[in-house]
């Protein structure tokens, strides 16, 4: 390749687009380095502190597509404290300064604020796409700012963020001009929608195919608007509640019909059940499928629903469907590949929804499964055992049972062999969540099985260091660890300080970790940014004394090429 | 505290035994851990208090352990605005803030305690010490600069007394007493 001049091997690389291997490619050579780094249009930041603006900028200048992650994981889970970090201001501003093209940024769990919104609509003459995924402090006077001065905005996809909703008129404030909307999602608002503003929009927008509406919008609404957009490939149906015998009903009903492209359902955030019947006739060209967070809809109507839908890829569903419910989904829906089963009662009313029958009929009626998300009340070894056997191919398995340290419910042994089976059979495994009562057996497995394993998330188990040890021994390919209420201390911690340089980041919180063993890690890896964050005071965990053997409530390590980050809160404390 | 040690006392486990300790000692440490939470949204703190008041007058439930089950606070939040929409007739004692313009601080009160119209208002009037004149159907309130209104669950301010009054108990989110030229606004139908 080196005989070829630069343009050519350029194009060559046109065709690679994956950032995996555009960042293998780039530790080819010097050469290959430079013709990459110039040509490379998107860029993943999978850790926001692990590298800052001003070294993305040098490295790719030509980047037209960000895509950037803020805090840790459990941050999902209140875990994360609100003013941890992960602000985006700085980023915006700096590609503001260089005068990038940037046209496309897609953040996760990130701090973005009215400033910054206004900011990226007034930088960037180009930008066409803004995906923000469980982001907050923002409001819909942001989103004002992007509705009005980005000329040609393609996507606008806001997924489950906290916006502080204004209730103005954010809709109003696209021009008239704006024909290219591609996406719209603002399924997450709380407040009124301008539905005179909002049915105008769509109307002009030819090329709309997903549209995500909030609970603001009814029942006659959504049918003028699928009247007036039946190209529509993904929906997301805000309120749905109505009388079937109502004149909306039935014009609902001849719009859902004319819908042929329609693929993808969502939404229903506020339902009455017997009006689903109105979208079985496009069922049958459905892949995807997410109700789960339509609570007021029970089994039976799910249910029918399903029944329609052979074709479906992804499901995303609560546990009021019930075993017998997953067992209409195994028998009908034989080319599933991701299934989600969601907790309908979190206040733990102890309805037994879903338990182990249900995943094993959905492991024997669905070869194409790859990604399972199951929340349940019980769970057995045997049930795994088989579940493995049933589908070798899983990459993603995560179960939540929802009682920490459960055991299996009819031997009363630890789950360890039923996970080992999972690992053991499934080769291509990239991200594991183990719950119930668990030893440091089942680490012993996926040390020596997961050898693919990416992610790995554990809560309360395993009874000594070990358990961790094995993990870190055997997982070569791990990247994030995240840890809660798990007996695994400093001698694990501080094992072999070199694989976290391999790792993007570990999470432990309530584990047996001392503060001597974080500030030993930080002494011995200064390309770690070891974080703890003490809410109580971090004052406090100093005064103490015990020389450092007072545990850590919550520590965050991750690699870094640019040292600590400066815009920590004070209780966060970076060793 | 005291609620946290009362709900362990009435706790049903089904552990293993032995492994009892264990979990005590770790719901301890995690349940103590409430500044986590960070404060939901105004518009969502009615929800969360009825829910929990919900919580503690049925049978005692296993204590709360801070960020379990690993559901996303977005979607829990969703949940239970649901699960409200769904037994709002059901739910006993949800109070509602009382604010009155002009007034320095705010009272809170449960209209579910009054049988109607009528008794919530006369209530009204004794806790802030004023009248609000007389309801017609068509113009409003008249005959006094006060005007009583509430917040629905859309976040709209509507007239008290326009709907029937089980349904003002589903939707009443909030109460204001209007004064002055913006109660005129509202009292002249417009």
């Amino acid at each position: 390749m080196n005989y070829f001049p630069d343009e050519v091997v350029e194009h060559v690389f046109d065709f690679v687009t994956s950032h995996k291997d555009r960042n293998a490619i780039s530790l080819v050579c010097k050469s290959w380095y430079k013709i990459e780094r110039y040509s490379r249009q998107k860029v993943f930041i999978g850790n926001c502190y692990a590298t800052n603006p001003e070294r993305l900028l040098r490295r790719f200048p030509c980047l037209k597509s960000l895509t950037l992650k803020g805090k840790p994981h459990f941050a999902d889970f209140n875990l994360v404290p609100h003013e941890w970090g992960g602000f985006v201001l700085p980023w915006i501003e700096a590609l503001a300064r260089s005068r990038v093209g940037l046209e496309e940024l897609r953040l996760k769990r990130m701090v973005v604020t009215d400033e910054s919104l206004e900011l990226l609509s007034r930088s960037f003459v180009n930008f066409k796409s803004l995906v923000l995924v469980s982001c907050e402090g923002f409001t819909t006077d942001g989103l004002a700012s992007i509705a009005a001065n980005c000329r040609h905005l393609r996507d606008l996809d806001l997924q489950e963020n906290e916006i502080d909703d204004h209730r103005g008129q954010w809709l109003s404030c696209f021009p008239d001009t704006c024909t290219t909307l591609v996406t719209l999602n603002f399924a997450c608002l709380e407040g009124e929608t301008n539905l005179v503003a909002l049915e105008r929009l769509v109307a002009r927008s030819p090329n709309l195919k997903s549209l995500k509406l909030n609970r603001a919008v009814p029942l006659d609404a959504l049918a003028r608007l699928m009247s007036c957009a039946p190209q529509m490939v993904d929906l997301g149906v805000g309120s749905y509640e109505n009388d079937p015998d109502s004149e909306s009903y039935l014009k609902l009903q001849a719009a859902i019909k004319k819908c042929t492209l329609l693929r993808s359902l969502s939404g229903f955030l506020e339902a009455a059940p017997h009006c689903l019947s109105a979208f079985h006739p496009i069922c049958h060209n459905l892949t995807s499928l997410n109700l789960s967070y339509a609570a007021e809809i029970h089994g039976s109507h799910l249910i029918k629903l399903i029944q329609h839908c052979k074709k479906l890829q992804r499901l995303w569903i609560l546990d009021s469907i019930g075993d017998k419910g997953l067992e209409v989904v195994a028998s009908t829906c034989k080319e599933l590949q991701e299934l989600r089963v969601f907790p309908s009662d979190l206040l733990g009313g102890g309805n037994t929804a879903v338990t182990e029958e249900g995943l094993v009929a959905i492991s024997a009626g669905c070869p194409k499964l790859h990604s399972i998300l199951y929340f349940c009340q019980q769970m057995t070894n045997a049930a795994l055992v088989t579940v493995a056997k049933n589908c070798p191919n899983f990459i993603r398995f995560r179960l939540c049972i929802l009682e920490p340290n459960k055991p299996d419910h009819v031997t009363s042994q630890p789950l360890d062999e039923g996970f080992g089976a999972i690992v053991k059979a499934c080769k291509s495994l990239r991200r594991l969540s183990l719950s119930g009562l668990l030893t440091d057996q089942v680490f012993l497995y996926i040390g020596m099985y997961a050898n693919q394993l990416e992610m790995l998330s554990i809560a309360f188990a395993g009874d000594t260091d070990k358990g961790m040890l094995y993990v870190l021994n055997g997982c070569k390919k791990m990247k994030k660890l995240e840890i809660r209420d798990s007996p695994f201390g400093d001698t694990a911690l501080l094992a072999d300080v070199s694989k976290y340089e391999t790792m993007r980041s570990l999470w432990m919180s309530s584990c047996e970790v001392t503060l001597s063993g974080c500030k030993g890690l930080a002494e011995k890896a200064p390309w770690l940014n070891v974080e703890i964050i003490n809410e109580t005071d971090n004052n406090r965990m100093e005064e103490n004394g015990h020389e450092g053997r007072q545990k850590v409530d919550k520590l965050y390590l991750y690699r870094t090429v640019v040292g600590t980050r400066m815009d920590a809160p004070p209780f966060v404390w970076i060793l | 505290m005291d609620e946290f040690i009362n709900l362990k006392e009435t706790e049903l486990r089904l552990g293993l035994p032995g492994t009892e300790n264990v979990c005590e000692e770790k719901e301890t440490v995690s349940c103590c851990n409430n500044s986590n939470k960070r404060a939901l949204p105004s518009g969502s703190e009615n929800e969360t208090e009825s829910s929990t008041r919900k919580t503690e007058t049925s049978p005692p439930r296993k204590a709360q352990i801070v960020g379990w089950p690993p559901v996303r606070s977005y979607r829990i939040k969703n949940n239970i605005q649901t699960k409200k929409n769904e037994t709002d007739h059901e739910v006993q004692g949800s109070y509602v803030k009382v604010s009155m313009d002009g007034a320095p601080y705010l009272r809170k009160i449960d209209p579910s305690c009054y049988k109607g119209y009528s008794e919530l208002l006369k209530a009204l009037e004794v806790m802030f010490k004023f009248s609000v004149g007389e309801y017609f159907e068509r113009e409003g309130y008249k005959g006094s600069d006060f005007v009583p209104t509430y917040e629905d669950k859309d976040g709209d301010w509507m007239l008290v007394g326009d709907v029937p009054w089980e349904m003002f108990l589903c939707t009443c989110k909030r109460l204001r007493i209007m004064k002055g030229s913006e109660a005129k606004g509202l009292g002249c139908g417009v």
